[in-house]
């Protein structure tokens, strides 16, 4: 099948009078509360959804804050204690020498957040005035937010890993600072925002402008 | 009087478009016209194999949680941890709220994806009516879908052992490698499994 592009002949559910249930795809008349099938209650478009969409983009930028000023990871030597702040901790590696991580930490644990709360504040308002992004860029948008917001949980791993594994005695010890739990918190408060955005919504735009048009 | 399901559409849950239902063959994918998202992927015996893969993960995780999973040495002291010591590492103090959500993360959310899989499956490739609860179970392992971050943890791993490396000297447990097989095997069982197919089957014995 080819991508058809602003076929005008596809027609949306919503039109056509009938409406599928999201989580198992059986297609009911409009107007069915909640799907035999599998049981989950069924909405024609989520009219609450972007209010719920704000409210944790808010919390999740709001754990932000607290995740780049508190110390991330705190490494005790024999003869000094160093606390690192997520970028910090970068910067450090890459006084190192090591790029290649410092590159890997910066993109996952600020580039892809900051993306993240930008592109669903941006999908947010597109849904509600007209947009100059075409619909294909916005849905491909919205799914590239989707796949990659659980990727920054990374930095997260990686401080399990290392406040684990560098236990030696007195030798050197690595422990995981307050940071790492509003990161967390951050990165799953923007997950559960991405996912109370209705996609369909992207596309109802479109609908409402070609109906100006006409 | 119950309203009657349309089974002759389908609609993009993407975009919402609608299309009249054609079947693909066994091989072939049906994506939306509009938005381009895959609607079925129906493969042929891809129950029987995505079993097969499940009952693999459910040992590996298992047999991976409790090997040691990394070792370090550093002038004469050595530390090693299995999967599980890795989650509880934030075990003090407020932490202990991530503590939860790491081992859920890591170990107990595939975990429980694949035993529900195989829960929901193994009645439809046995062509059995679905067991109790297979919508709920099948329901709950799709919300799951995204917390699920095995292969994070391994990204994760591979940077925190570069990390290290200059610190201490690293050695892999054996942990390790099933993990690693286990990481690909996650992947390869949800590329297998077609949501379309699997909510077809539950249904159909249903009525």
């Amino acid at each position: 099948m080819e991508v058809a592009g602003q076929n005008p002949s596809i027609k949306s559910a919503r039109d056509l009078g009938v409406v599928a249930c999201t989580r198992c795809l059986q297609v009911w008349p409009a107007g069915t509360p909640s799907c035999a099938r599998c049981g989950s209650t069924i909405v024609a478009r989520d009219e609450k959804s972007l209010q719920r969409v704000w409210a944790l983009w808010l919390v999740g930028l709001m754990c932000y804050v607290p995740a780049n000023m508190y110390p991330m990871l705190q490494t005790r030597t024999l003869l000094s204690v160093q606390e690192d702040t997520i970028v910090g901790g970068a910067v450090e590696l890459m006084h190192h020498g090591a790029f290649g991580i410092a590159l890997i930490i910066l993109i996952a644990s600020v580039v892809i957040p900051l993306g993240k709360f930008i592109a669903i504040a941006f999908l947010a308002i597109s849904v509600k005035r007209p947009s100059m992004v075409s619909n294909h860029h916005r849905q491909l948008m919205y799914e590239v937010v989707e796949y990659i917001g659980r990727w920054s949980m990374i930095d997260i791993f990686v401080v399990a890993i290392m406040s684990s594994l560098v236990q030696l005695n007195t030798l050197a010890a690595v422990n995981p600072g307050r940071a790492s739990l509003f990161f967390a918190l951050s990165v799953i408060f923007t997950m559960l925002s991405a996912q109370a955005f209705d996609s369909r919504m992207i596309w109802d735009a479109q609908r409402a402008e070609r109906n100006i048009d006409r | 009087m119950p309203p009657i399901p349309r089974d002759d559409l389908i609609v993009c849950t993407h975009c919402d478009a609608v299309f009249t239902l054609e079947r693909p063959a066994a091989g072939q994918r049906a994506k939306c016209a509009r938005c381009g998202t895959v609607l079925i992927t129906p493969r042929r015996k891809a129950g029987l194999q995505i079993i097969a893969v499940s009952v693999a993960i459910t040992i590996l995780i298992i047999a991976a949680t409790i090997f040691p999973f990394l070792s370090i040495s550093a002038a004469g002291t050595s530390n090693s941890v299995s999967i599980l010591d890795a989650a509880l590492a934030f075990s003090d103090g407020p932490l202990v709220a991530l503590t939860l959500a790491t081992a859920a993360l890591i170990i107990f959310v595939p975990l429980a994806r694949v035993l529900l899989t195989i829960y929901v499956l193994v009645p439809i490739v046995l062509d059995r009516p679905p067991a109790r609860g297979s919508t709920q179970a099948f329901r709950l392992s799709e919300a799951l879908r995204p917390w699920s971050m095995a292969e994070i943890f391994a990204l994760g791993c591979a940077v925190a052992l570069i990390k290290i490396s200059d610190l201490a000297d690293v050695a892999f447990g054996p942990a390790f490698w099933m993990f690693s097989t286990l990481v690909v095997l996650v992947v390869v069982q949800d590329n297998f499994l077609c949501r379309w197919s699997v909510w077809k089957s539950l249904d159909k014995t249903q009525a």
